[in-house]
C-alpha cells in the first residue's frame, strides 16, 4: 500500500504523522519525503546513509545551424521553455521539466539532450524505516521531476509512507498520482478548513480516496468535523492539541518514543486506512 | 513601424498595463498609418509559468518593433532583445498618454529587464 499524507496548509503535522506512523508499525516501512524543496523527516530519525546520489534533467540543447526555426518545440512546449523566433529557437533551462517531447517533435534533429544537475536522491536507514529524499540544489525551481524520481525508488509489496509537501499545485500532484490513499492533516481552525476545501477539490480531481486526521484538537473549533459529516469524508483520526507533542516535535523527537501513549492511536490510524481502502476497494468492485 | 502597448483596453484611452507578460491585452500601433489593433493575451495571461516569454514571441511573431510597457522581466527581455524589439518602460496611464510620451521621445530604450524574474 502507498499511502501519502498530505495538507493545503503547511504546519499542520504531516511529518509527525508521516513519521510516528512509520515507527509505529515496526515492520519495514518505506518513508518517501517528496518535499524536496525542505525534506525534514531526517532530523527525526538517528539513521544510517545508505546512498547519495546525483539526479539530471534532460534538458535541451538546440544546434543552431540545425535549426531553421519552424516552432514545432515552442508550440509543444506547455512549460514554454523554448521560444522561436524567426530565425533561432531560445531555451530557458529553469522552466524546463525535461519530458523530452522538444527533441521527439524536431524534425530536423537538431535538438540533443544535456543532462542538468537537479538535486540529490538520499536513502537512510534507521530501524524499520527505509528512509528516502530528494533535496533539490539551491536555485532550482522546478520539485515535480525530482519528486517522480524520489518515487521511482518506492519497492513494491512494501508498505510505503509519502510525506508531501504542502498546498495543491504541481509538486503535491506529482507525489500523490499512484498512491492507495491520502491521508490530509487539518487543524480546526478557519484557515484549516479553508486550506483542506482546496485539498479536498483537487483530490476529487485526481480521484484518490482520501479521509482527514485534525490535529491539535481543542485549539479552535468543531468546523473541520462538521465539513467532513456533511461532505462524507471519512474522519481518521483526531490528535489533540497536547504541549508535549510540540515539545517533542522541537526537539527532534518522534512523538510515541517519548509519549507511547500515543503509539495506540497511530496503529488505529493505519487499520481505520486499511479498512477504508477495503470498503473503496469493495465499492469499485461492485460498480463493475 | 509598429508600436506594442500593454493594456487593459481596447482603444488608446484605456489604462496601460504595468504588466508585460500578463497584460490582458496588446494595442499595436502602426506609426506609418496611424492606425490600431487589440490582441487579446487571455492565453499567455493564464500560463502556469513563461507568460512573458510566450507573450514576447507572439509580439515578435506580430512584426512589432517597439514595445511600451511598465515592467518587463528577464526572460521576455531577452527574447525580445534577440529578436532586435526594443522595451521602453514607462509609469504612464494611459495608451495615449505612454503614445504621446513615445512620440516626444521621452522615453529611452531600456538595456535589461528592470524587474527579476519570479524564478529567481
Amino acid at each position: 500500500m502507498i499511502l501519502a499524507i498530505a495538507s493545503g496548509k503547511g504546519g499542520t503535522g504531516k511529518t509527525t504523522v508521516a513519521l510516528n506512523l512509520a515507527k509505529a508499525v515496526e515492520s519495514s516501512v518505506q518513508l518517501m519525503d517528496c518535499d524536496v524543496e525542505e525534506p525534514n523527516c531526517h532530523l527525526f530519525l538517528k539513521a544510517l546513509r545508505l546512498a547519495d546520489e546525483p539526479v539530471f534533467l534532460p534538458i535541451p540543447r538546440v544546434n543552431e545551424s540545425l535549426c531553421n526555426a519552424c516552432g514545432l518545440c515552442s508550440r509543444l512546449c506547455q512549460y514554454h521553455a523554448i521560444a522561436c523566433l524567426q530565425e533561432k529557437a531560445l531555451v530557458f533551462p529553469e522552466l524546463c521539466h525535461g519530458c523530452g517531447g522538444c527533441s521527439l517533435v524536431c524534425p530536423r534533429q537538431a535538438i540533443q539532450e544535456i543532462d542538468k544537475r537537479m538535486g540529490v536522491i538520499e536513502t537512510f536507514q534507521a530501524g524499520n524505516i527505509m528512509l528516502v529524499h530528494g533535496r533539490l540544489d539551491v536555485g532550482v525551481a522546478m520539485a515535480s521531476p525530482l519528486i517522480r524520481e524520489v518515487k521511482k525508488r518506492l519497492q513494491k509489496n512494501m508498505f510505503a509512507i509519502l510525506d508531501a509537501p504542502p498546498g495543491t499545485s504541481c509538486p503535491v500532484s506529482a507525489t500523490l498520482r499512484d498512491s492507495d490513499y491520502v491521508a490530509l492533516v487539518a487543524e480546526p481552525t478557519p484557515f484549516g478548513l479553508h486550506d483542506l476545501i482546496l485539498t479536498v477539490n483537487m483530490l476529487r480531481e485526481l480521484n484518490l480516496p482520501f479521509g482527514v486526521i485534525v490535529n491539535r484538537i481543542g485549539m479552535g473549533d468543531n468546523r473541520v468535523h462538521e465539513f467532513c459529516r456533511e461532505k462524507g469524508i471519512s474522519l481518521l483520526m483526531d490528535i489533540p492539541d497536547d504541549r508535549r507533542i510540540a515539545e517533542a516535535y522541537s526537539r527532534g523527537s518522534i512523538v510515541i518514543d517519548v509519549l507511547p501513549e500515543y503509539r495506540n492511536l497511530f496503529l488505529q490510524l493505519l487499520d481505520k486506512i486499511q479498512e477504508r481502502l477495503s470498503e473503496t476497494r469493495g465499492e469499485s468492485h461492485a460498480n463493475l | 513601424m509598429k508600436l506594442a502597448f500593454t493594456t487593459s483596453g481596447d482603444n488608446l484611452d484605456a489604462l496601460l498595463d504595468s504588466r508585460f507578460g500578463r497584460a490582458p491585452k496588446i494595442l499595436i500601433y502602426d506609426l506609418n498609418t496611424n492606425t490600431f489593433h487589440v490582441i487579446d493575451n487571455q492565453q499567455n495571461r493564464n500560463a502556469v509559468q513563461g507568460a512573458g516569454i510566450q507573450t514576447a514571441e507572439m509580439i515578435v511573431r506580430m512584426g512589432v518593433n517597439y514595445i511600451v510597457t511598465g515592467h518587463c522581466g528577464p526572460k521576455a527581455f531577452q527574447v525580445l532583445s534577440a529578436a532586435g524589439v526594443k522595451v521602453f518602460n514607462t509609469g504612464a496611464s494611459t495608451v495615449a498618454e505612454a503614445l504621446e510620451q513615445f512620440r516626444a521621445g521621452h522615453l529611452a530604450t531600456s538595456s535589461s529587464a528592470d524587474v527579476e524574474g519570479h524564478w529567481t
